[in-house]
């Protein structure tokens, strides 16, 4: 499953990914496309022991969270 | 790890500023204040005429300044707009509202704490039950939609007039109003206080210091991260006020604060409540101004036009306590914020992809 949260502000990101992870507890991708958003989502990914994956897609970032 | 040492240094950069910009001349308690200080600026442009606070306050062009710049070299200015600018406004407005019942922003309570005095702590209770309430139209799915990119000319241009304003502010200040008396004609010298601004800017942006967003984390996502950072300042500015012997413990008395603690925390409830909205305080929407976000960049000239109003007509405290005319205007503020709260709930998001 894919989350857009580009141009989304603080801290709807990270809201986006809680909810999403919520019922998609195996993983989830999030397109983002800010450092921001793509620290806090990082950052909360860690705190839940997901791991992470950061892909550059033009002036985006592709964050795969996976257990 | 590196983002909390980043936000505990950026938190002592703010702490130590200040210290050292009261030291120099700013009032007490108000190394840095956002609202007071675009309130002296919107004074300065002779946009209302309360005397005593008038003053191109270079504190706030360095700080919009040192984000752009840092922003500029960490390849983050992203220049983008159109989340709810309207709305935003509104936000901005009633925001600086809030902050001139209490006489202070987030970042001033949190100095005024540090100084001892304990109407802050009232305020600081109000801003958390603010925040609350922000959390509680999180929750229920708000959401001021997505902003997009656009050009990067749009994103030089706030930045572009803070440079006008130093300009006007060294080279034509028979132009503009100074006061002669009262907090606005206390000011360190320029060249510290926009160094000042300069420097916490920077830090701000790398670190992404928010007074509402620590509060708003420890609860919604208990992240404790920015929290540090607002723990880090009050620390750092209590320690320097102990060291300096400026540390005054009490209620009454206190340097450009009032003691009416149901307008200090009605008044900083507000804050909370419109900054959880806006996704960020007043710091942090000048810092998100300087990085090209132009739905911040309305926000700020909210709070320019909210504090140009509040010295009109009579909206602003004094250190005599609250006035009428503010007491009405916060309820006002109350109502069309949450009004704006309730427009904007989109559904629950059950997918996350409302």
């Amino acid at each position: 499953m894919l989350i857009d949260a580009r141009g989304r502000a603080c801290p709807e990101p990270v809201l986006m990914t809680k909810r999403a992870l919520d019922s998609n507890s195996q993983g989830i991708e999030v397109l983002v496309d800010n450092i921001t958003a793509r620290e806090n989502i990082r950052r909360f990914a860690d705190n839940l022991g997901y791991q992470i994956i950061v892909d550059k897609k033009g002036e985006d970032y592709l964050l795969k969270l996976f257990k | 790890m590196k983002a909390k040492s980043l936000v505990i240094l950026a938190g002592a950069i703010v702490g130590i500023s200040a210290i050292i910009l009261t030291l120099y001349g700013n009032p007490a308690n108000m190394g840095f204040c956002i609202a007071c200080f675009i309130r002296d600026t919107a004074g300065g442009l002779r946009m209302h005429n309360a005397g005593v606070v008038q003053y191109i306050r270079p504190e706030i062009i360095g700080l919009v300044l040192g984000s752009f710049i840092v922003a500029l070299a960490g390849k983050e200015f992203s220049p983008r707009a159109g989340s709810a600018p309207a709305s935003r406004f509104v936000l901005g407005f009633f925001m600086m509202i809030g902050a001139l019942m209490f006489l202070g922003c987030p970042l001033r309570m949190m100095l005024r704490i540090g100084g001892g005095d304990m109407n802050a702590i009232v305020g600081l209770v109000g801003f958390t039950a603010g925040i609350l309430a922000g959390i509680g139209f999180l929750n229920k799915g708000f959401s001021f939609k997505r902003a997009y990119k656009i050009s990067k000319a749009d994103g030089y241009i706030f930045p572009a007039i803070q440079v006008a304003m130093l300009v006007l502010l060294l080279g034509t200040p028979a132009l503009l109003a100074f006061s002669e008396e009262g907090p606005g004609s206390m000011h360190a010298p320029v060249a510290f206080a926009l160094v000042g601004g300069l420097v916490v800017g920077a830090a701000a942006q790398k670190s992404r210091f928010c007074t509402a967003g620590g509060i708003r984390d420890a609860f919604l996502l208990k992240d404790l991260t920015l929290l540090i950072g607002f723990i880090s300042v009050i620390l750092v500015v209590l320690i320097g006020n102990l060291a300096l012997g400026s540390f005054h413990f009490g209620f009454e008395g206190q340097p450009v604060a009032h003691s009416d603690g149901v307008w200090n925390f009605l008044g900083m409830a507000l804050v909370g409540l419109a900054a959880v909205l806006l996704g960020g305080c007043p710091l942090r929407q000048l810092i998100l101004s300087g990085e090209g976000n132009i739905d911040s960049v309305i926000t700020v000239v909210g709070m320019l036009i909210g504090a140009a109003f509040s010295h009109n007509f009579g909206l602003a405290s004094s250190a005599q306590g609250p006035m009428f005319n503010g007491q009405i205007a916060v309820v006002i503020g109350f109502v069309a914020v949450a009004a704006i709260g309730f427009l904007n709930l989109q559904g629950r998001p059950e997918k996350g992809d409302a």
